[in-house]
């Protein structure tokens, strides 16, 4: 994983709340065995829609998405996560991110910066004045800058620090590998096991 | 202090707590469940770093997604789809993960799949590419959907890095009846649709829902198991039901439960997992059984529902800005106008099935109010059993006659419409009564609108050709 410590794009107004990973990318969308490749799905009926943000400069280039609340609710399908970052965008702000979301984009360098209600209406109305306008996002500092506004996010300690590193999760468990075996040795027998196959 | 029944299952495993920094607990899971749409890219992941699976012997895969739910004995014929389900078969030939491909006798939703063999038990933790593994908390596990990164890490260590969640108790009780039986017409879907439009659809971000009062007690598993499963519609990552001689008979004699002087052992423990008397929840929310009635949905997520009786909600009484650009927008979307009855609220498909619906019980609720009718002429209804064994029981019983009698189409199994992978999708502009779980915008297909129902009111709604519950039939 990339580490991110900080980043400036163009900021894109997103007005909708309970912004669910269907709609981030429909499930047709999901049979691929890659990465990569899900862009062309990312908000796909919206995108259909002339008005859509997306659809107009100098939107269509942003990599700030600012996102109204409940942004990644319903399936898990970290495929959401991939077609934001396909996309381009690298920070997604909303004031309330759904669990599985969350997790999801912090374990791809994608950064859900949680941020106060009233602060993400601020950074709507700037950003539908000034379309265009450019949004640094600081993970040391824990801010959004755009213009004269300065907001703060928040994001848990140690997501921050594992994106601010690059850390590797997988990387991280193993080196508990030990207590893991010393785990095992202690569950019960009883403990159901999918091999061998029993009945059917 | 007491604890809940959630944390005890957590600090059970616990293979290392977190330190300083917010470090994250390093927990123990027991049972991981993969289907196609979520690991190819996990197994990709493993291959990449040369690591192998460390438990195949507590994971298991099928194939639910994707596949066709007719004529499954030709080969996939939407080559993204095939390819998908080949990739599954080839990674768990090569990494010796036991697999129930499409045709085989145990394979289906991944969620029917795991109970059904045994394989869900209380206190264990259950993981899975799905956000609906919530459905495996109805026997006291701690069960919850996880990203694909999170099935490589578990395929790689059995663990996962988690913080521990928030605890929020769900009563459901009757202040009428001593059993906690639910009113006529009452299901457990009815249940859950009335908690997610009570606290919304981010109201249980964060927290794990234990499900507990007469009401719930007085449900089978299969019930349970539909109310668990939507937890995530709430969002709730998991949603609990503590284990009671009705989790016990469920279980006893299924191919993986413990058998003999080990099923003695683990009754003795399962019957510790009940939230003490002192503990205390982050939050708690008390619904009234009595006062409970078949619910639908009218927008475009669960939060959106009431009561079949009532009308379409009109968004000019709605102060709140944000609020109201919500209801209007999905009102435009599913193309409805303020005021108007749900119940004459016309449908072009009813779909009964899905992982929240597609038990046994639920084909026989609904098939109980199909018998001696017909679905009305034009409409389309899928029946798609949840597993190959539903489906094989379902026939035992002569179900399938009486569905394919009144005119329904009669499925094998799979997710199907619930998602519109396969090729069961609604049209644009399709609207639908459907057993499932969300009704997002395109969620069926691109374009189609979705009525989440209860299988009763699913089978009254086919009959009338408008929302209807099985009373309103002649």
């Amino acid at each position: 994983m990339q580490p991110f410590t900080r980043h400036t794009g163009v900021g894109v107004p997103l007005r909708r709340s309970n912004v669910d990973t269907d709609t981030i990318i429909p499930a047709v969308y999901l049979k691929r065995v890659s990465r990569t490749g899900f862009a062309d799905g990312l908000f796909s009926a919206w995108r259909a829609e002339q008005d859509f943000v997306l659809n107009s400069e100098p939107f269509r280039s942003g990599s700030v998405l600012v996102a109204g609340p409940d942004f990644g609710t319903g399936s898990s399908r970290e495929h959401a996560v991939w077609a934001l970052s396909d996309y381009g965008f690298r920070v997604v702000i909303s004031s309330r991110f759904a669990d599985i979301f969350r997790g999801n984009a912090g374990k791809q360098g994608l950064l859900a910066a949680q941020c106060e209600q009233p602060d993400v209406e601020l950074l709507w109305k700037l950003l539908d004045s000034e379309p265009g306008t450019q949004v640094t996002v600081d993970l040391t500092e824990k801010t959004v800058q755009a213009k004269d506004l300065t907001v703060s996010f928040s994001i848990d300690d140690y997501t921050r620090w594992r994106l601010l590193e690059g850390l590797d999760d997988i990387g991280l468990s193993m080196r508990y590998s030990e207590a893991i075996a010393d785990f095992e040795i202690a569950r019960p027998s009883w403990m159901p096991t999918t091999t061998p196959v029993r009945g059917g | 202090m007491g604890r809940t029944l959630a944390e005890k299952v957590w600090d059970t495993h616990v293979v290392r707590a977190g330190g300083a920094g917010g470090e994250p607990d390093l927990l123990y899971i027991d049972l991981h469940l993969v289907h196609e749409v979520t690991s190819p890219q996990a197994f990709d992941g493993l291959r990449l770093a040369g690591r192998p699976v460390r438990r195949p012997d507590l994971t298991i895969a099928t194939e639910d997604h994707n596949v066709p739910t007719q004529d499954i004995e030709l080969p996939i014929a939407d080559e993204v789809s095939a390819t998908q389900v080949d990739t599954l078969r080839r990674n768990c030939a090569e990494f010796g993960v036991r697999l129930h491909p499409m045709g085989d006798a145990e394979q289906g939703i991944v969620h029917v799949m795991g109970p059904q063999l045994g394989l869900t038990q209380p206190g264990l933790t259950v993981v899975c590419g799905d956000s609906h593994t919530s459905t495996h908390g109805a026997f006291g596990a701690l069960a919850f959907g996880i990203g694909t990164s999170e099935v490589e890490h578990v395929l790689a260590t059995q663990t996962l890095p988690l913080r521990p969640f928030k605890t929020m108790a769900i009563t459901v009780d009757s202040a009428e009846t001593a059993d906690g039986a639910l009113p006529r017409g009452v299901t457990s879907k009815d249940i859950i649709l009335a908690v997610i439009a009570k606290i919304g659809t981010g109201g249980g971000q964060g927290y794990v829902l234990e499900y507990r009062g007469s009401a719930i007690e007085s449900l089978s598993m299969e019930a349970r198991m539909t109310i668990c499963n939507m937890s995530i519609e709430a969002g709730a990552r998991a949603g609990m039901i503590a284990p009671d001689e009705t989790t016990f008979d469920y279980l006893e004699g299924r191919p993986h439960a413990p058998q003999g002087a080990d099923w003695d052992d683990a009754v003795e423990y399962w019957r510790s997992l009940r939230t003490d008397g002192d503990a205390t929840f982050d939050a708690e929310v008390h619904i009234d059984a009595d006062s409970l009635v078949p619910f639908v949905t009218w927008g475009t997520n669960p939060g959106q529902g009431l009561p079949l009786s009532e009308r379409v909600p009109d968004p000019g009484g709605i102060t709140d800005d944000g609020e109201r650009i919500t209801v209007e927008k999905a009102l435009s979307y599913m193309d409805l106008m303020p005021g108007t009855p749900l119940r004459e609220i016309a449908v072009d498909t009813v779909f009964l099935g899905s992982c929240t619906n597609g038990r046994i019980e639920d084909l026989r609720a609904a098939a109980g109010v199909l018998r001696g009718r017909s679905v009305r002429d034009g409409l389309r209804m899928l029946v798609v059993p949840g597993s190959m064994q539903v489906r094989a029981q379902a026939e035992a019983e002569g179900l399938h006659e009486v569905f394919t009698a009144a005119g329904a189409q009669w499925r094998s199994a799979g997710c199907s419409m619930c998602l519109g992978m396969n090729p069961d999708q609604l049209a644009p502009g399709e609207r639908a009564a459907s057993t499932s779980n969300r009704n997002f915008e395109g969620r069926q297909g691109k374009g189609g609108r979705t009525h989440l129902v209860s299988p009763l009111v699913a089978a009254a709604t086919a009959v009338r050709g408008s929302l209807s519950a099985p009373d309103d039939l002649d």
